[in-house]
């Protein structure tokens, strides 16, 4: 239990700091850098627990591809070299309130799952499940999400994909003459097309592409 | 006591597993140079030791006694951090590798999906590289490279799930055993091709190697690298696609398994066949990449995105389908 609980305490202790560090630090990549550190020392506080399909589903949808398109678009916009007045200036200081109103809802949420956890322990009883089925995480999760909440699943899909839709939607524009090379027609180009051998008459020339 | 005993045994199986992935690496890159030049009709490296087997070792050689030069106007941390996670990463895949029934550093419940997020973990070296170099090539390099990864990462996670429901578990050595009577590259030949040509791009071979075109962008993100942080990034690259080879011999080639159940084929252990099973795949990794041109990016984006992920995902319904409809479907 001792290298338990070392591991989980190192694990956290790197989770904190770098997801303080994230809003903390002057440099916006190194933001993102500590974000990763952040989603990668999560997932590895949910192997810990034994949700191993969580940890390494977390590893692979948020730092193999989101957290890429956050370092993707910081890099790109060319923000690192923001000014550290946030505080000092103005027009920042309005959104100080509605910040403060979203942290303290999401604190009173976090207490409410945590008291409802006191209150009533065998609301989630993780453990006990398990040892019934006597089975991997995986596949008790495949289990329940497929048969008990299959249709809140595909609802939650059809969201994921209306958004999707709907981001397309609205970035899409049709531009004006942006040329197009169609791949079928470059690939079924033929010699016959492509190539014309011409009897060049001397002081006369021919006249091409008419 | 007992913590530090414990401790010492898996170093030393580490160490057993390390020792020769890296060797194998300096190997495989001799390999590929020979191939190269056998395909071109040339001789190759051939004069450092006998075949010039020691030629990667005097390259390694030479780049220890570089000089490291680190850009002024470059993020130090940064980029002396990229080559090190490029290298870590092709190196701590190896863990859930089984090499037989038994031989696997750790054998876990998710093996296929820590394989699969430590591959796509692999576009960070790349991209902490690209940026931290502070210069123009480099950077483009990494933003290519970047984009072609996620693409064609999604394809590779689609064709996994096409393996994994013939297999019904995520644990490498049940997928193994569950091409006792039929390698998955039977039922699955169209999926192996798709996952081989990802698996190019993923590891940015040619004809995908557009993250590093000397043509255009003269080494891609490696441009500010040399010495050995060059060199660490040349063997993390090279220890990936022997990783690629090694997930396409377990995925479709029945891993460790021999190819007839027989008695003169039984006898051989299952590392050696899953060693040659890898040799099998890179060669045909280096063939391909002496014999094909590099693609143009847009038809790189347009491959992944409108070829593979759709013919892929169709296979998906295609395999659930018939495993549904003939009750094959596994369970446990």
């Amino acid at each position: 239990m001792i290298a338990h609980s070392i591991f989980f305490y190192t694990f956290s202790i790197i989770a904190v700091i770098s997801a303080i560090m994230v809003t903390a630090s002057k440099n916006t990549v190194h933001s993102v850098f500590f974000l990763i550190l952040d989603f990668i020392s999560i997932s590895c506080l949910f192997i810990m627990i034994g949700a191993e399909f969580l940890g390494m589903i977390m590893l692979i949808v948020y730092v193999g591809a989101v957290a890429v398109l956050f370092l993707f678009v910081v890099m790109m916009l060319n923000v690192a070299q923001q000014k550290n007045q946030w505080f000092a200036s103005k027009e920042s200081s309005k959104h100080i309130p509605v910040g403060l109103i979203i942290s303290v809802i999401i604190f009173f949420e976090l207490i409410i799952v945590i008291a409802g956890w006191k209150y009533k322990p065998d609301l989630f009883d993780i453990n006990n499940s398990f040892k019934a089925f006597s089975i991997s995480n995986t596949h008790s999760l495949g289990q329940v999400l497929y048969t008990d909440y299959i249709h809140i699943f595909q609802i939650s899909g059809m969201i994921l994909l209306v958004a999707m839709v709907g981001a397309i939607v609205l970035t899409f524009r049709k531009r004006e003459g942006v040329k197009k090379q169609s791949y079928i027609k470059q690939i079924s180009r033929e010699r016959s097309e492509g190539v014309h051998v011409l009897e060049v008459e001397t002081n006369k020339g021919v006249k091409i592409d008419d | 006591m007992e913590y530090l005993n414990i401790a010492f045994q898996e170093v030393y199986k580490i160490l057993f597993l390390l020792i020769p992935v890296l060797v194998s690496v300096a190997l495989i890159v001799w390999l590929d140079r020979r191939v190269w030049a056998f395909v071109q009709k040339r001789q190759g490296p051939n004069v450092v030791g006998p075949f010039g087997l020691l030629q990667s070792l005097a390259d390694a050689l030479k780049y220890i006694f570089k000089e490291i030069i680190i850009p002024s106007s470059s993020n130090k941390v940064i980029f002396i951090l990229a080559p090190i996670v490029t290298m870590t990463l092709a190196l701590i895949a190896w863990a859930v590798i089984p090499f037989s029934a038994t031989q696997v550093l750790a054998d876990i419940n998710v093996g296929i999906l820590y394989l699969f997020a430590v591959s796509s973990l692999g576009v960070y070296g790349i991209i902490m590289g690209g940026w931290a170099s502070n210069s123009k090539y480099p950077f483009l390099g990494a933003i290519r490279s970047a984009a072609q990864m996620v693409s064609y990462e999604v394809s590779i996670g689609v064709i996994i799930i096409n393996v994994l429901l013939c297999v019904g578990s995520l644990n490498l050595n049940e997928i193994v055993l569950a091409q006792q009577n039929m390698w998955f590259i039977i039922p699955l030949f169209p999926m192996f091709v798709i996952f081989f040509i990802s698996a190019l791009a993923e590891t940015n071979r040619p004809p995908f190697d557009l993250p590093e075109a000397e043509a255009e962008l003269v080494a891609g993100y490696q441009t500010e690298y040399s010495g050995m942080m060059y060199a660490m990034f040349w063997l993390g690259e090279y220890a990936n696609i022997l990783l690629m080879c090694a997930m396409g011999a377990i995925l479709f080639l029945g891993g460790w398994m021999s190819p007839i159940e027989l008695y003169p084929f039984t006898l051989v252990p299952g590392a050696i066949w899953l060693i040659l099973k890898i040799l099998f795949l890179f060669i045909l990794f280096a063939l391909v990449k002496a014999i094909v041109p590099r693609y143009r990016y847009d038809q790189l984006m347009r491959l992944g995105w409108k070829v593979f992920l759709p013919l892929s995902l169709t296979w998906v319904v295609l395999t659930a389908s018939y495993l549904f409809y003939f009750n094959l479907l596994p369970t446990n």
